[in-house]
């Protein structure tokens, strides 16, 4: 479904990705796991379109995707940090959002918006909602188009226990459909209930992708943050 | 495009500042036009704060609002739509608030107070020029990654075209004094919105005294109507290029 081809991308002298060569299926959900600045945001960025790769190639359902916009239609994206403007209000900001893409959705999913509870603060300014509200209204935004790919930066960072269970929920009813789901997150317990894929960056470098399953038995652990160690150290290592 | 325009500009409408930007304007011309009596001294009164004041705040609260739409603009750029529609879409909404701004902050007090050609030739070079200093905002903001940065480099655009370009100018023509430069001179008068603006209104107000050297210089080689025509024009230009230049940079912009 997602394919990318030795796609390189650059920031001055740092390498933020280097030669990635990915294959994601529908149905799977994979985890982009690594330290800070390995070029797990982006590699997200470049499926987005918002940083524009040096070179390599990203198709989507067999489609070049680079330097081209429609096929965004296809994907929802929730950011890591959620600011709109001031003085909009929260009603008016899934209005724009549906006015943008008035002709490019096939149905409105407003279960989330439901499960949050959005009518009850949908007349508020953007200015007066606290830093978990804005992350509830990103998530809808990601969620109201039914997209096939998700895209979903630090999904819980934010979110209160009971948001954060919903949002989880949400996201295993969408990947249980069959759309692809791609997470970024340090919470890795928030990791290992979502996702079934693993993906692991350093400095650009994919250094390994598989099913959880897989690294599990591979390494011995039961668990996906013991697993995770374990392969961690053994890279710095160089083994 | 208009789909993103009309809540880009109701969120900028109900911004403190630009509420603030459009009183403190109504109250500079109301209070001019009442302290001097003539009209005419009130709109050479008013020329001033419409040279100093209408290209700081535009370019500057443009800057601001830019760099604070960021994750906003980020969001944009992930929906199915072009690049290109969300600097347009951001330079509308800008433009549409600093022109309403203007046509209620000037344009209100000078149709009371001086309605004429020159009073009308003011509240357009105003509207003219706080376009001009949006575009110009722009194009700074996209090829600057850093806010801080950003917002300095609007400042420091500013300082130059409204304080340091005419002592350039006086500069060089000391400097060069002994050569015929009069025809150069009214290219240099291009290179500045500010300078171009001023020439406008002088010109339709037609006061020599006020007009300086370059304003009379454009007289002498164009004529009053001609020269109007074409500073005018070379103002249109300052409105659009950089914003075209704003929107090519944009486009291959990583977020």
């Amino acid at each position: 479904m997602l394919e990318s081809t030795l796609l390189s991308k650059s920031f001055g002298k740092l390498k933020a990705l280097d030669s990635v060569s990915i294959r994601m299926e529908a149905g799977q959900a994979v985890s982009l796991v690594g330290p800070n600045g390995s070029g797990k945001t982006t590699f997200l960025k470049c499926l987005l379109g918002l940083v524009i790769p040096d070179s390599g190639d990203l198709t989507l359902n067999g489609q070049h995707i680079l330097g081209t916009w429609d096929y965004r239609r296809h994907i929802g994206y929730m950011p890591q940090i959620g600011r709109y403007p001031d003085n909009m209000r929260v009603g008016q900001l899934f209005d724009m959002v549906k006015e943008i893409r008035r002709d490019t959705f096939k149905r409105v999913d407003d279960d989330l918006m439901r499960a949050f509870e959005v009518e009850t603060f949908a007349h508020k300014t953007m200015r007066t909602l606290s830093g978990g509200t804005r992350q509830k209204v990103s998530a809808c935004l990601a969620f109201l188009f039914d997209p096939d790919v998700l895209v979903l930066d630090e999904p819980t960072a934010g979110l209160d226990p009971l948001a954060s269970e919903i949002l989880k929920e949400k996201v295993l009813a969408e990947k249980s459909k069959g759309k692809l789901v791609l997470v970024t997150s340090h919470i890795l317990s928030d990791l290992e209930e979502l996702t079934t894929d693993v993906m692991y960056i350093i400095e650009g470098q994919v250094q390994f992708y598989q099913s959880i399953e897989a690294l599990k038995s591979r390494t011995g652990e039961d668990k996906l943050n013991r697993a995770l160690a374990q392969v961690m150290r053994k890279v710095d290592k160089g083994l | 495009m208009l789909r993103i325009v009309k809540y880009v500009l109701y969120d900028i409408l109900q911004n403190r500042i630009v509420i603030g930007y459009t009183l403190f304007l109504l109250a500079a011309s109301l209070g001019l036009f009442n302290l001097s009596g003539d009209p005419t001294k009130g709109l050479v009164g008013l020329l001033n704060v419409v040279l100093i004041v209408i290209p700081l705040v535009s370019i500057v609260f443009a800057t601001i609002h830019f760099y604070n739409a960021s994750e906003f603009i980020e969001l944009l750029a992930a929906q199915p739509i072009r690049r290109s529609v969300i600097v347009w879409s951001e330079f509308f909404g800008l433009a549409v608030a600093m022109i309403l701004a203007v046509l209620v902050g000037i344009g209100i007090p000078v149709v009371l107070f001086a309605s004429g050609a020159t009073g009308l030739t003011l509240v357009i070079v105003a509207a003219g020029l706080s376009v001009a200093f949006v575009s110009i905002a722009l194009l700074a903001s996209v090829m600057t990654r850093d806010k801080a940065k950003g917002i300095g480099v609007a400042l420091l655009l500013w300082f130059y075209f409204a304080l340091l370009y005419d002592a350039l100018v006086l500069y060089l023509m000391f400097s060069f004094a002994d050569y015929p430069l009069e025809k150069a001179m009214v290219a240099v008068i291009a290179l500045n919105p500010i300078d171009l603006a001023r020439v406008v209104v002088l010109l339709q107000m037609d006061i020599s005294a006020l007009m300086g050297y370059t304003g009379a210089l454009f007289r002498e080689f164009l004529g009053t109507g001609w020269g109007i025509g074409f500073a005018f024009a070379v103002l249109m230009l300052w409105v659009f290029v950089p914003i075209v230049v704003a929107v090519r940079v944009f486009r291959r912009k990583d977020l």
